[in-house]
């Protein structure tokens, strides 16, 4: 329950900037009509590239928009918050609370996730419809399956996120791991190009990677590329993900402990 | 006076900026991983187009070399414009932390503190990449003196363009304290179109980043002059020399826009 109400009130803090997330649709919405138009052209020259039609192409686009914010691709959600505690030291008495770091951390997140899915997520999703005529999900498990996709795309995005935070542990700034970690996710999520057309070996590789997890899974179900038991497939494998990377953030974690060292104490 | 007050103001701009620079360099480790992350940020950007021609021969009519020609020039403009002003977009956040009325109190002008606040000496990654790319594309151009003195124009035009949008959509917040991401749209949003070649639009768009927003002119006519190919909108060649003269009237009216804006500035009193 408590994990509950921490999701709540994150949702409802995000709620609070109203002209934030008007100006966040209106910008997401410009760079989706350009993507739109530079896919558009290269599908015209190639109209199967990566098993994709130009309108599968176009419908990635505002997907990759909608998601941008949601599994917060760039980095950035409560993960910054406890950057900054542990760079001021703050973070000592959270270590003292009787309530796990990680799972605290994690529902704050989950509650700005579904904040961002409503808002920055439906609104650009609604101005691909109308202005690109984008493609929906064609049947109810492609729906059901892009909605788990999407937990586990925001979960996957939060441990790596919260890796990168640690690293204040040591270095007690993160800012510089933490735009590394953003470039990695731009171009390994399938941001900057899907990754279906990457060539091979590179796109076996990036298919591979965690990363995949942000915007090419989700997408692909969306699309209804993987159905049935690939679509089964294609969510044990951000499953499998997430179990290590879960696992890593508490090894971290439990090293981070042992020698913290709080400043300004 | 106007030109000694010039020459103050750019001499405040630099102490504040190296101060900033002194700072940065505080955090070491982060400086260094941060100016190779601007580098691999856009770098990687333009990995993405090369994939694309993985794919492709042409992208609407261009090959690979000359959309790096076209990425490049507007990168550059980007970039330094970024580097030396950028900072203007943080001017809501210094409204809703009271910062701007300190700044106001202060003997330098408003627009050079906003500016050189937490002046980045790591976006100097981001512009040496796109200097690279445009070496690329320069490679294969057919060289003259009028070439030369077109790409130059074009540069210096493009920093001018930049410049203007930065500060004039920026001042959207004197109004709106917290849509800051709305500049985006219009400077990083206008920067990416300009990576492409513009034929992938439709014509309305087209015309629009002429005569509306007008970026096209940070490396489009320019870069169709240098390379020999005529505008497929039907725009004359002269369009090319005007990156300049627009780069300035538009810096002209984000300065104005600026003075109203700050005319209109109540604090917010916490």
């Amino acid at each position: 329950m408590l994990h509950v109400a921490i999701a709540t009130r994150a949702f409802r803090r995000y709620s609070t900037y109203r002209a934030a997330t008007v100006s966040g649709i209106f910008t997401n919405s410009v760079f989706g009509v350009i993507y739109s138009y530079a896919y558009l052209a290269l599908w015209a020259q190639r109209p199967h590239a990566g098993g994709y039609d130009a309108t599968d192409a176009v419908t990635y686009v505002w997907i990759g928009q909608a998601l941008l914010m949601t599994v917060a691709l760039w980095g950035g959600g409560t993960t910054d918050e406890l950057a900054e505690r542990i760079r001021t030291g703050d973070v000592a008495v959270d270590l003292y609370r009787p309530v796990g770091l990680l799972g605290w951390y994690l529902a704050g997140d989950l509650g700005r996730a579904a904040y961002h899915f409503l808002t920055r997520g439906l609104g650009p999703t609604v101005i691909g419809l109308v202005v690109f005529h984008i493609r929906l999900p064609g049947t109810p498990a492609a729906a059901l399956g892009f909605l788990a996709s999407l937990v586990l795309a925001v979960m996957t995005s939060f441990a790596i996120r919260f890796l990168v935070a640690s690293s204040a542990f040591w270095l007690l700034d993160q800012s510089g791991v933490k735009m590394l970690s953003g470039v990695c996710a731009i171009f390994f999520t399938g941001m900057a190009l899907p990754l279906v057309i990457f060539p091979e070996p590179l796109r076996s590789i990036a298919l591979a990677l965690p990363w995949a997890s942000y915007l090419q899974t989700p997408a692909d179900i969306w699309l209804g590329k993987d159905a049935g038991t690939d679509l089964l497939a294609a969510l044990g494998v951000q499953v499998l993900w997430l179990v290590v990377l879960f696992a890593c953030c508490r090894a971290v974690l439990a090293a981070a402990t042992r020698k913290v060292v709080v400043q300004g104490g | 006076m106007a030109d000694l007050s010039v020459l103050g103001a750019a001499g405040d701009y630099r102490r504040i900026a190296a101060m900033w620079v002194r700072s940065a360099l505080a955090y070491r480790g982060s400086f260094v991983t941060m100016t190779i992350s601007s580098f691999l940020m856009t770098f990687l950007d333009f990995v993405a187009i090369g994939l694309m021609f993985h794919v492709i021969d042409r992208l609407a009519g261009f090959e690979l070399w000359q959309v790096a020609l076209l990425y490049g020039a507007s990168g550059i403009g980007i970039g330094i414009a970024d580097m030396v002003i950028g900072s203007v977009e943080l001017i809501g956040q210094h409204i809703r932390m009271g910062t701007l009325d300190a700044m106001l109190v202060r003997p330098v002008p408003l627009l050079v503190q906003v500016c050189a606040d937490r002046f980045a000496l790591r976006r100097l990654g981001r512009i040496s990449q796109t200097v690279i790319v445009f070496g690329y594309g320069a490679w294969h151009v057919d060289w003259d003196l009028a070439k030369v003195a077109v790409a130059v124009l074009m540069c210096v035009g493009a920093v001018a363009i930049f410049f203007a949008l930065f500060v004039g959509v920026s001042c959207v917040q004197f109004w709106t304290h917290d849509a800051s991401e709305i500049a985006n749209a219009f400077t990083y949003g206008g920067n990416t179109m300009t990576q492409y070649p513009l034929t992938i639009f439709p014509t309305e768009v087209a015309k629009s980043l002429t005569f509306v927003i007008p970026v096209a002119f940070t490396n489009w006519y320019s870069c169709l002059y240098l390379l020999d190919r005529p505008d497929p909108f039907g725009a004359p060649a002269w369009f090319a020399l005007l990156p300049l003269p627009v780069g300035a009237l538009m810096v002209g009216l984000a300065l104005l826009v600026w003075r109203a804006g700050v005319r209109t500035y109540t604090s917010t009193g916490s």
